[in-house]
């Protein structure tokens, strides 16, 4: 990686920079959401040439058991960069600029979570980068607030990251690793889309006020636009499934919110035994219910018959789907 | 009075559902005016109430819950259990058990010892103390409790705990479902935990893929159907142990 400062024109006065990128462009971002069985919740982040996976664990139990906080949960995250992820090896011990991360980053997320419904647990955040290029930080929030969602986890708001910079004394969006290393200045943020709140923000290099000012108008448009693509990425598993099966995204929620209302209710009807107890207690509800689900019932079995044939062919994609699933384990 | 999420669609966290004068319902909660959602789930407004119900979260232990645990630790006079919540159970040999136990004559290990797994209830919960969990049926007149205990043999499979009640289905339908066309008993657990036994290997591979399948597509309709559907399909076809195993992973612990 030897490119000295006067072989790339970071850029031009018409404000296209060296990857042909106008000066409020994004890269390409993707997620993969769920990628990590094991982990309750994950997150695979591509943002440009970037590569980072984001895994939540938790709510947990902490161990050892002097860290635990009396009234809420411990949000422990952990940045780290894979020795592979620079094109010079980066040595495996964190350094300073990742022990920073890990705070700041954890910072960020914090606000964004009711740590205060599982007091004395733990909800680990592990960041790995794989490959860097650039805005690694704001890429890892944004994956990590997609893991934590995945996990279940209540959150007030997601969290969308991305970084504005100074090329030349012009106010870009979104630098890579060469526009970070050798551009005036770069401004990471995070930010919650929807309650218009800020959770991070940097600075390193050089802004004048005027120029802060409008780095901040370009990110908080570009966070909204990032937070699109993360709220996307979250339905698109749910609605994948629901098409293979053959059905609308309609669901029959008066059957969930029944079977839901039976939970609360502290009734388990575990067994066939037990049926008549809920009977009992939940009749007159239900029976005033049932007029109208056994009219949705009745339709709902008339659809099915009617894709059928599309169910077949669905279905044939659906054992697809499966043995692939089963391949991957 | 607005709803800006329509009942049955999917959310996410921080999406505004409604707006105005609304009860708050589970997994949802209040910024101003407005009713936000807490996690990735499907609306719920029944008599002005938002709720979501969500397609995965940890098990929050409730009072009178029936769960299935694993025994992690064995002590003089407890054992402590992995209910797969973010906070293990406890069980003392004090006030948990149905017949009495003398710390010094008995031991706690010949009872229960490290990876038995047991169906228990939840017997009190408070989020300054771990959960404590019992064995002890409450004699109701005139109407079955369910099995506490130990659990021995069979295979244990852990699914999101919101998927539950879609397992269970209306007054035990899917369960039953299930348990007919397999010949198998199966114990649900509220904290996401299924314990099956049937009386083949096949069996019990059936069961684990209509589970594995009805967790998959929990938030979609008509499943009780497609479920008897896999489940007929499935038992024409059933192959034999050896040609399963070389298909694919087998997932669940058995016990």
């Amino acid at each position: 990686m030897a490119e000295k400062k006067d072989d790339v024109v970071l850029i031009t006065k018409d404000g296209i920079r060296h990857d042909g990128r106008k000066r409020d462009d994004l890269r390409n971002i993707s997620f993969d959401v769920g990628v990590l069985d094991r982990a309750d919740g994950s997150c695979l982040i591509t943002w440009g040439k970037n590569k980072i996976l984001a895994a939540v664990y938790g709510p947990r139990e902490l161990h050892p058991k002097h860290m635990a906080l009396p009234d809420r949960a411990l949000v422990r995250c952990e940045y780290r960069m894979a020795t592979f992820s620079v094109p010079d090896r980066k040595s495996p011990a964190p350094k300073r600029r990742e022990r920073e991360i890990s705070k700041i980053l954890g910072e960020a997320l914090e606000p964004a979570l009711f740590d205060y419904l599982y007091p004395r647990s733990v909800i680990d955040v592990f960041i790995e980068v794989l490959q860097a290029d650039g805005g690694s930080r704001c890429a890892a929030v944004t994956a990590a607030a997609l893991a934590l969602a995945d996990a279940g986890v209540p959150m007030r708001d997601l969290v969308s990251g991305c970084a504005a910079g100074n090329l030349l004394e012009q106010v870009v969006l979104d630098l890579d690793d060469i526009e970070d290393k050798i551009g005036q200045g770069d401004m990471p943020i995070a930010y919650l889309p929807n309650l218009d709140k800020i959770v991070l923000l940097q600075s390193d290099g050089e802004f004048t006020p005027e120029q802060y000012k409008e780095a901040l108008d370009m990110l908080i448009p570009a966070c909204k636009k990032v937070y699109q693509l993360q709220r996307d990425a979250l339905t698109s598993k749910y609605s994948q499934i629901t098409e293979e099966v053959g059905e609308d995204l309609e669901v029959d929620v008066d059957k969930l919110a029944e079977d839901a209302k039976e939970e609360d209710k502290t009734e388990k009807p575990k067994k066939e035994t037990t049926e008549t107890k809920v009977e009992a207690i939940a009749d007159d509800k239900k029976k005033s219910k049932k007029a109208d689900t056994d009219k949705k019932e009745k339709s709902s079995v008339k659809e099915d018959k009617k894709k059928k044939d599309s169910k077949k062919s669905s279905k044939k994609n659906e054992d697809k789907a499966s043995s692939n699933k089963d391949k991957k384990e | 009075m607005t709803i800006l999420i329509q009942d049955r669609s999917m959310v996410t966290p921080g999406e505004v559902i409604a707006e105005g004068d609304f009860t708050i319902g589970s997994h949802v909660y209040r910024k101003d005016k407005k009713i936000v959602s807490q996690v990735i789930g499907l609306v719920t407004i029944k008599d002005n109430q938002v709720s979501v119900v969500p397609l995965k979260g940890k098990y929050l232990p409730r009072v009178g819950d029936l769960v299935i645990g694993k025994i992690i630790d064995v002590s003089l006079s407890a054992w402590i259990v992995d209910i797969a919540s973010p906070y293990p159970g406890i069980m003392r040999t004090s006030v948990s058990l149905d017949r009495r136990f003398d710390p010094v004559k008995d031991q706690t290990r010949k009872l229960f010892d490290v990876g038995d797994v047991i169906v228990a209830k939840v017997f009190s919960f408070d989020r300054t103390r771990d959960p404590t969990l019992t064995l002890r049926q409450e004699n109701r007149s005139g109407g079955s409790s369910p099995y506490l205990g130990k659990l021995v043999g069979g295979r244990v499979i852990e699914v999101s705990p919101s998927k539950i009640p879609r397992l269970i289905g209306r007054r035990g339908s899917m369960i039953s479902t299930i348990k007919q066309y397999t010949n198998s008993r199966m114990i649900v657990g509220q904290n996401g935990r299924v314990w099956f036994k049937g009386n083949s290997f096949e069996d019990e591979y059936l069961v684990l893929q209509a589970v594995e399948k009805i967790d998959r597509e929990a938030h979609t309709t008509g499943l009780t159907d497609r479920i008897k559907e896999f489940l007929e399909e499935a038992k024409k076809n059933q192959k034999p142990i050896e040609e399963i195993k070389k298909g694919s992973d087998k997932k669940g612990d058995s016990k």
